[in-house]
């Protein structure tokens, strides 16, 4: 008898509540076995739309949630009791389950029977995704509070969904994206144990659900190893820290979202090829093998997906599940020596790591030190260097760069998803419809105890479930925490990582020509890197930042999570001489205006703009009109090429 | 105006003055203009840096508290700097950070991630950060940051510089600062340390940052008063406030404030400090620029001080050392420029 298939996900979600809705109901309708919500970046980071943050971002790279109005129109005709809802939602993971819980008991569903994942995974938001909202310790604390209360209410929930996904897109190594991955679990488990209102008897049950969300590259035989070494490791981890004994508790139960880091710009068609191959190395091992598979878009470095290219994905998966023998044979891989060598390896290496780690006082520790952030940064660096030199083969890239072209990308605009602008006024002025309609001193009292339950170790479950009730905002709820936990910065990593030793002669010859410019203008080339809005995925300007000082520039590198106000005001007062930024969220069209507007405005009409990002080829060219020097997107990965015309910008300009 | 180095109507007498004003006035891309004049190596840029610094000091009262942060690397020296900045802007009080890291020693740039963590509001007309990379200098401190500071002193209340590290020849602070608080951490053994390496004569003010915890901050704090009390005892240092801080949490920071306040109070030779310290600058853009050579040509550093503390009524620092490097260069009978090499920076 064959196998269950595993649950097929899109992650999907955008502009509206009820857009998304739809756009739910026909994929289920298309065959799709669970959802799997995106939610907008303000949403994520805990503003509400209407906070200048969000300018730009709402309903783009998701669905925006504001409160509860949002949710119903979210779920509407779903039947909550009946499905299995994974929801990426990290820093403000307790407000949208206290929404979603919110939900259920309004519709007079049994909490104890819903289903799904909140991901409610904070590490990696701190090392590669950056949509965190308040400090590590705090921010342990909510993941354990959703544990507590799930464990003991929810049961069949996933409370938290430990990532080495975004580790992989950070330029993790497979070694690093289980040892790292591994920390966070532990690092979760023991904050949910020195709780101390766990009781004992349930910690078996509390290790059994944790689960993980996990990435898969090219390399499929490797990565399909690396999936049989993480289950090994883990029951490792659950038999020897933890003492749990029943095997089933003790199972290694992940989710995947293949690789998009690997995706190209250029030859875009062979990037379905790529996520089928990807999609291999989480099925063909049936001891190793997903619970759940979403797959990216083979679009997804030119823009947003379409329905159409999220339902091609959907089909491949369907297409291996339904018409292959897949299924039908049990592990193929066992006894294998080859496959157990190159298993065990991983297992060796992953676990002195593990040790390292641990040393080093465990996940949040390596976070806060920027120990970890350092290692990805570095491992990053080297990937794009290998791509670069040509020592690691891209198709289309560079190799058999010469084709045909592509009837797919014929009409590059109409090749994405475009949201529509008047999205976000829309979501404005419906919140402030909602806050003028609800009772505001039951808002206010909620709010009230949020605060007060923040200030003690109490679980925050309860009062935020309150607060849902009340009408209270994502951007409330956010920001009342805020001001008991303060906000954080992670560390950038940056500072203090190396790169490669060896050098070519092109980046000896950007060196030779910046100091020449530097002899012209008196002082060394300045340069500000930084990203504007809520989109967190800073590995593209980290690498931009430590490629131009090893090319001699001065790097003001400014981070994420920036308003074109700070932008600005950051260039007059550094006096640099180029201001570089990353977009990747789609947002560039509302934030580059605006910050180009206010370079004018402080004098700044001199300074070149130069942007990067997943930008189509039609904004590029209105960005250019409007005063950007130079625009760049995931096919300019030669990053020597890249700095040399960045240094001819400053010669220009330097008359 | 090309902001991208000295235009030419910075190179005069009018452009100076105009600049002089605005930056006395506090306003932002004046500030900024003179900041990048200061960095400026040329050596007409030069010259006006001496022009300005002149006119600053004419138009401005002195009354800057000038405070140097040196520490250890990794002890949270910029995270400390923001928040003491903003518990002095609470107070109402305007503040320059000059933050300076260090150059890379194989390319000569850098990266300058202090300013991610600072957090202003960037529409706050009275708070200035500027980042500052070493460029290959000893000591911690920018070629540029004496400069950068008096400019900075001009326009606010406050001047918070904030060193890449402390190392045995790190003195420089104490030239650009009317206060040196030393950072460490907990438990780290780098007092004993600096005690051995003399370094313990630098601070007016200890800080034990990261003090997140009541237990760890007491312990830490009562460890270094007893190792300063056994230094004291040796000669070798002076009693000095001690002071837990966590920047992160927020604590111990209106302490500080205050602890800034009183040796600043307390400090009857500020006047004499400061002029110290302006002599000791003069001689090490001097030294830079002629080397031993051109110190001992001159007379030797006891004669090069008299001389360069009998001009400091009447001019600043780079004027006083342009004029001595017409001297040297008389001197050994040379008359063209000083050679390139020793203008340009050299990463170690």
């Amino acid at each position: 008898m064959a196998d269950r298939p595993w649950i097929m996900r899109t992650y999907a979600g955008h502009s509206t509540a009820a857009a998304s809705n739809e756009l739910y109901r026909s994929n289920l309708a298309r065959g799709q076995t669970g959802l799997s919500v995106a939610f907008d970046l303000p949403t994520q980071t805990g503003y509400d739309a209407d906070h200048p943050l969000s300018r730009g971002e709402v309903g783009k790279v998701g669905v925006p949630i504001s409160h509860l109005g949002d949710m119903r129109a979210l779920f509407e005709g779903l039947p909550l009791e009946e499905m299995n809802t994974s929801m990426t939602i990290n820093a403000t993971a307790m407000w949208l389950l206290a929404l979603y819980i919110a939900l259920a008991e309004e519709r007079g569903d049994d909490i104890s029977k819903l289903r799904g994942t909140v991901q409610n995974d904070i590490v990696k938001e701190y090392l590669s995704r950056g949509t965190y909202a308040f400090p590590p310790n705090p921010s342990v604390r909510l993941i354990t509070d959703v544990i507590a209360f799930t464990t003991e209410k929810v049961p069949k929930w996933n409370p938290t969904n430990v990532c080495s996904y975004h580790l992989q897109e950070a330029g993790a190594t497979p070694v690093q994206e289980l040892a790292y991955a591994l920390v966070t679990a532990i690092g979760v488990l023991d904050a949910a144990k020195a709780r101390g209102d766990i009781p004992e008897e349930r910690f078996p049950k509390v290790v059994g659900r944790i689960s993980f969300f996990v990435n898969a590259g090219i390399r499929f035989v490797e990565e399909m190893c690396k999936l049989r070494a993480f289950t090994e490791l883990w029951d490792r981890v659950c038999r020897e820290r933890y003492g749990v004994e029943e095997p089933k508790l003790r199972r290694f139960r992940y989710g995947i979202q293949v690789n998009s880091l690997g995706l190209t710009e250029q030859q875009p068609e062979n990037n379905i090829i790529r996520i089928v191959l990807e999609m291999l190395a989480v099925t063909l091992s049936k001891d190793a093998r997903a619970r759940a598979i979403q797959l990216p878009a083979w679009n997804e470095a030119l823009g947003l997906p379409r329905p159409w290219d999220q339902q091609w994905s959907l089909r491949a998966q369907q297409i291996l599940a339904f018409e292959t023998d897949l299924l039908s044979n049990a592990d193929l891989f066992n006894g294998s020596a080859v496959i157990e060598a190159k298993t065990q390896a991983l297992i060796d290496e992953a676990w002195t790591e593990v040790e390292r780690v641990l040393e080093k006082g465990g996940a949040v520790a390596a976070v806060e030190s920027g120990y970890v952030k350092q290692a990805l940064v570095e491992s990053n660096a080297a990937r794009l260097r290998r791509i670069e030199s040509g020592e690691q083969v891209v198709v289309g890239v560079n190799r058999y760069e010469e084709g045909v072209p592509s009837p797919l990308v014929a009409d590059l605009d109409e090749a994405i998803m475009r949201v529509d602008p008047k999205v976000e006024q829309a979501q404005i002025e419906a919140l402030k419809d909602w806050r003028a309609g609800r009772d505001q001193d039951a808002v206010d009292a909620a709010l009230k105890t949020l605060k007060e339950v923040a200030g003690t170790d109490a679980n925050l479950m309860d009062a935020s479930i309150a607060c849902a009730k009340a009408g209270v905002t994502t951007g409330e709820w956010a920001g009342t925490l805020r001001e008991v936990f303060g906000e954080y910065r992670a560390p950038t990593g940056v500072g203090g990582a190396q790169v490669s030793r060896s050098e070519g002669d092109a980046v000896q010859q950007v060196r030779q020509r910046l100091e020449a410019v530097a002899e012209t203008l008196g002082r060394r080339p300045k340069m500000l890197v930084g990203k504007p809005g809520l989109d967190g995925h800073s590995n593209g300007a980290e690498q931009i930042a430590l490629k131009a000082r090893d090319v001699g520039f001065d790097v003001v590198y400014e981070g994420i999570r920036l308003t074109p106000e700070q932008i600005v005001a950051s260039a007059l007062e550094e006096g640099v001489h180029l201001i570089g930024l990353s977009v990747l969220s789609g947002s560039h069209l509302e934030l580059v205006p605006d910050v180009l507007k206010r370079m004018d405005e402080a004098g700044l009409r001199d300074v070149p703009l130069v942007v990067g990002g997943i930008i189509p080829d039609a904004d590029a060219e209105r960005l250019r009109e409007q005063g950007v020097a130079r625009v760049y997107t995931p096919k300019h990965f030669a990053l020597d090429t890249l700095m040399g015309e960045l240094v001819e910008l400053v010669a220009e300009r330097a008359g | 105006m090309k902001r991208s180095g000295a235009s030419t109507d910075l190179l005069n007498a009018e452009g100076i003055a105009a600049l002089a004003s605005g930056v006395l006035a506090g306003r932002k891309a004046s500030v900024a203009t003179a900041l990048n004049l200061v960095e400026d190596r040329r050596e007409g840029s030069r010259r006006a840096v001496g022009a300005l610094l002149r006119a600053l000091r004419d138009g401005f009262a002195g009354s800057c508290h000038r405070v140097g942060l040196t520490g250890p690397p990794g002890v949270g020296k910029s995270t400390l700097a923001a928040a003491l900045a903003r518990t002095l802007r609470e107070r109402g009080r305007s503040v320059g950070v000059v933050a300076v890291d260090p150059s890379s020693v194989r390319s000569g740039g850098s990266l300058l991630g202090d300013r991610a963590r600072m957090g202003f509001d960037p529409g706050d007309e009275k708070v200035f950060v500027r980042s500052l990379a070493t460029a290959g200098e000893a000591g911690g401190l920018s070629w540029a940051a004496p400069a950068a500071a008096q400019v900075l002193a001009a326009a606010y209340e406050v001047v918070l510089l904030e060193t890449t590290g402390v190392g045995q020849t790190e003195t420089d602070i104490r030239h650009v600062a009317d206060t040196v608080v030393l950072v460490v951490q907990p438990g780290s053994g780098d007092v004993l340390q600096f005690l051995k390496a003399g370094i313990m004569e630098i601070p007016d003010l200890l800080v034990v940052n990261k003090a997140d915890t009541g237990a760890l901050a007491e312990r830490a704090t009562s460890d270094l008063r007893s190792a300063l009390a056994s230094t004291q005892a040796a000669g070798l240092g002076e009693a000095m406030p001690i002071l837990a801080t966590s920047a992160t949490e927020g604590r111990g920071l209106d302490a500080l404030a205050d602890a800034l306040d009183a040796h600043r109070a307390a400090d009857e030779n500020l006047a004499t400090r400061r002029r110290r310290g302006a002599v000791a600058w003069t001689l090490q853009l001097f030294r830079r620029l002629h080397g031993r050579h051109g110190v001992e040509t001159l007379g030797g550093d006891t004669a090069l001080e008299a001389a360069i503390d009998g001009e400091l009524d009447a001019e600043a620092p780079p004027t006083i050392c342009a004029h001595l490097s017409e001297r040297y260069l008389a001197a050994v009978g040379r008359r063209e420029s000083p050679p390139a090499t020793a203008t340009k920076e050299t990463p170690r």
